[in-house]
């Protein structure tokens, strides 16, 4: 078996996960902040708070998912990191530096693919990397692109145009744009959501051999509860909102790199699980 | 082979003929028969019947006229006389048919006519050219303006002009309302402070845009020498027809996919990438159907405005063959509308298959 598990026992990490976590990874710096965010859409009958009071820091190639009940305000965390969505008190920052709107240091991977479908496979990857590398050749820009689309799968796909690829094709070539970036923070918001669950499976294992090597800091969230431990190094849960916050962290302590297979077949497996189950079935 | 035969009917919009491309292949027999008969056998009988209620209701309309004309020679002038007009109507001369309907034979006469009468005119304008082509030489080598056939134009110099006019009129409401549209578009204060004018100026009728252009062309041309009217009429007609373009593109540019408006954000994208990249290939479906419906409304208000302004063209062929009240003028009229309505469908089948050609949604439009 390729793993092993550090500390068994559970139970004494779920107390002060904080500590913990800062005593674990004392030489990783803080990525991405969030202090004291908050968010609030006026609506006719008064203000409706969406977030309020949220902490979060993510620590250098960290990946972190986020799990919580519909509607309690994930989507709108994570489109404010992205900086499509204007924060209402609060501050995110990426390395120290609070960000003013979106731009390619934040990667985002969208729940539909978001695809242009008139270009092509490697026409959409282009789009980004042109903006990112615009002093290389076009030469290397697009070997830049053929490399990533090649490691999501898609080598003999280059020049399809974008609507003639399946939905899971579509989405490779999302995570492809994301990575290609090269960006300090990849966002993804339920990235496989809309996919049946044997593609779902494929993608994840595609994504993670991709984040293997790449080591990028990745918030994602997700309703699934065996993706996230899957995937993620903490799990983040928040409570339902209205004035939605972190609810608590569960550090998931599995090795790198993961086999689907071993961190099924492990003990520790199903305590992890149920604890995010019964904290969401609170 | 045959599968390249059935794409290309496909993309010409001759997809009816496909069972036939097929039953010659030697595929599925009666399927394809049945195919046949309802796509092929059935427009035919439609067309059939269509001249059969068109023949009869000629036939009466020309027997109760011709009936009218005879009983009022009677009372007017007398048995004899009646019996003259009689026989004469029945003789088939020219002088005295009654002046109704045309039925479609006649009508069928009438599109010969024209066509002899376009080939007599084609080859009187040949010899004039022969004739004049020395004189002509000799009048540019000393400074002096040629010297140009000016007779009348026949009936296909007519659709060319006619054509030449709407396409003038189309290229000015593609260049005028096009841009407009996706500026409008892109900022939502553009829309809101000029959606006013657009709304009051659409539904303006023909006739009072073809006035106000001639008040403003003929004070800026008042020193030229070219042909006003050609100007005055194609300009009209851009006038008319850019409204369908102008919000069809304001609302293509202002609907564009949040996802991809998004992406374009998060890639930081600028202004003029994410217009010609992003924008405007997601809008232009929509400013397709646009230029589709400015174009055949060009089409449409061309004959009124040609009709109007004394320009040269279908339109005012369609005029003075009406004032002109010969004997085959009705059926000349009637040749005309099948022209115009010929031609109109054409126009709309060639912008329906530039459309499939370059967008990137290959189920848009029918």
């Amino acid at each position: 078996m390729g793993f092993l598990v550090k500390n068994g026992a559970l139970e004494t990490k779920k107390m002060e996960t904080k500590a913990i976590l800062q005593e674990k990874f004392p030489s990783k710096e803080v990525l991405l902040d969030l202090q004291n965010l908050k968010k609030v859409y006026p609506t006719p009958n008064g203000d409706y708070v969406v977030l309020e009071d949220l902490n979060l820091q993510v620590k250098k190639e960290e990946f972190i998912t986020i799990i919580g009940h519909s509607g309690c305000g994930k989507t709108t965390m994570l489109s404010m990191i992205a900086g499509l969505n204007e924060i209402s008190d609060g501050k995110i920052s990426v390395l120290g530096s609070s960000i003013k709107g979106p731009g390619p240091d934040r990667g985002v991977i969208f729940q539909s693919p978001s695809l242009m479908p008139w270009m092509t496979a490697l026409e959409n990857v282009m789009l980004g990397v042109n903006q990112v590398f615009p002093h290389g050749t076009k030469k290397e820009r697009e070997d830049i692109c053929r490399y990533y689309l090649s490691k999501v799968g898609l080598e003999g796909a280059f020049d399809k145009r974008a609507s003639e690829l399946s939905q899971g094709m579509q989405q490779r070539v999302g995570i492809a744009r994301a990575f290609a970036i090269k960006p300090k923070v990849l966002l993804l918001d339920e990235p496989f959501g809309m996919l049946d669950s044997l593609t779902r499976g494929e993608l994840q294992d595609v994504l993670i051999e991709i984040w293997n090597k790449e080591k990028i800091t990745a918030v994602m969230i997700t309703h699934d509860v065996d993706e996230a431990i899957f995937l993620s190094d903490r799990v983040v849960m928040m409570t339902s909102g209205p004035r939605a916050k972190i609810g608590d962290i569960l550090p998931i302590e599995f090795q790198r790199p993961r086999s689907r297979k071993a961190v099924l077949a492990h003990e520790d497996y199903y305590a992890y699980r149920k604890h995010l189950i019964d904290f969401l079935e609170h | 082979m045959k599968d390249a035969i059935l794409r290309t009917l496909r993309f010409l919009g001759l997809g009816f003929l496909e069972p036939v491309v097929r039953l010659a292949a030697g595929e599925d027999s009666k399927k394809n028969t049945i195919e046949i008969l309802k796509k092929i056998v059935a427009p035919i009988a439609s067309i059939l019947l269509f001249l059969g209620v068109w023949y009869t209701g000629s036939k009466s309309l020309f027997n109760t006229e011709a009936n009218y004309t005879i009983e009022k020679a009677r009372k007017e002038q007398g048995q004899v006389e009646a019996d003259k007009v009689k026989a004469c109507i029945e003789s088939g001369d020219l002088s005295c048919q009654p002046n109704t309907l045309p039925s479609p034979s006649q009508v069928w006469a009438s599109y010969k006519l024209l066509l002899k009468d376009h080939n007599t005119i084609t080859a009187d304008k040949k010899a004039f050219k022969l004739r004049t082509a020395a004189l002509n030489e000799k009048r540019v080598a000393q400074g002096k303006e040629p010297i140009v056939y000016t007779g009348r134009p026949s009936f296909v110099d007519q659709i060319k002009t006619s054509i030449k006019t709407v396409f003038a009129g189309f290229l000015l409401a593609l260049l005028i309302a096009t841009p407009i549209g996706i500026i409008i578009g892109l900022s939502e204060t553009l829309r809101t402070s000029f959606n006013w004018l657009i709304q009051i100026l659409k539904p303006v009728s023909p006739v009072v845009w073809l006035l106000l252009v001639f008040m403003i062309v003929k004070t800026m041309t008042k020193d030229a020498t070219g042909d006003t009217s050609f100007i005055i009429s194609f300009i009209s007609v851009g006038l008319c027809s850019m409204w369908a373009t102008l919000v069809n593109t304001a609302m293509g540019v202002s609907s564009v996919d949040k996802d991809y408006i998004n992406v374009a954000k998060v890639l930081k994208l600028g202004a003029l990438q994410k217009i010609f990249k992003v924008i405007l290939p997601a809008s232009l479906p929509l400013i397709f159907t646009g230029l589709r419906i400015t174009l055949s409304v060009a089409w449409m208000v061309l004959i009124a405005i040609e009709l109007l302004a004394q320009s040269p063209g279908l339109g005012s062929f369609v005029w003075e063959e009406f004032q002109n009240g010969a004997n085959d003028s009705n059926s000349k009229i009637i040749v005309a509308m099948f022209v115009i309505g010929f031609i109109g469908f054409l126009l709309d089948r060639i912008m329906l298959t530039i459309q499939k050609f370059i967008s990137f949604d290959k189920n848009e439009g029918i």
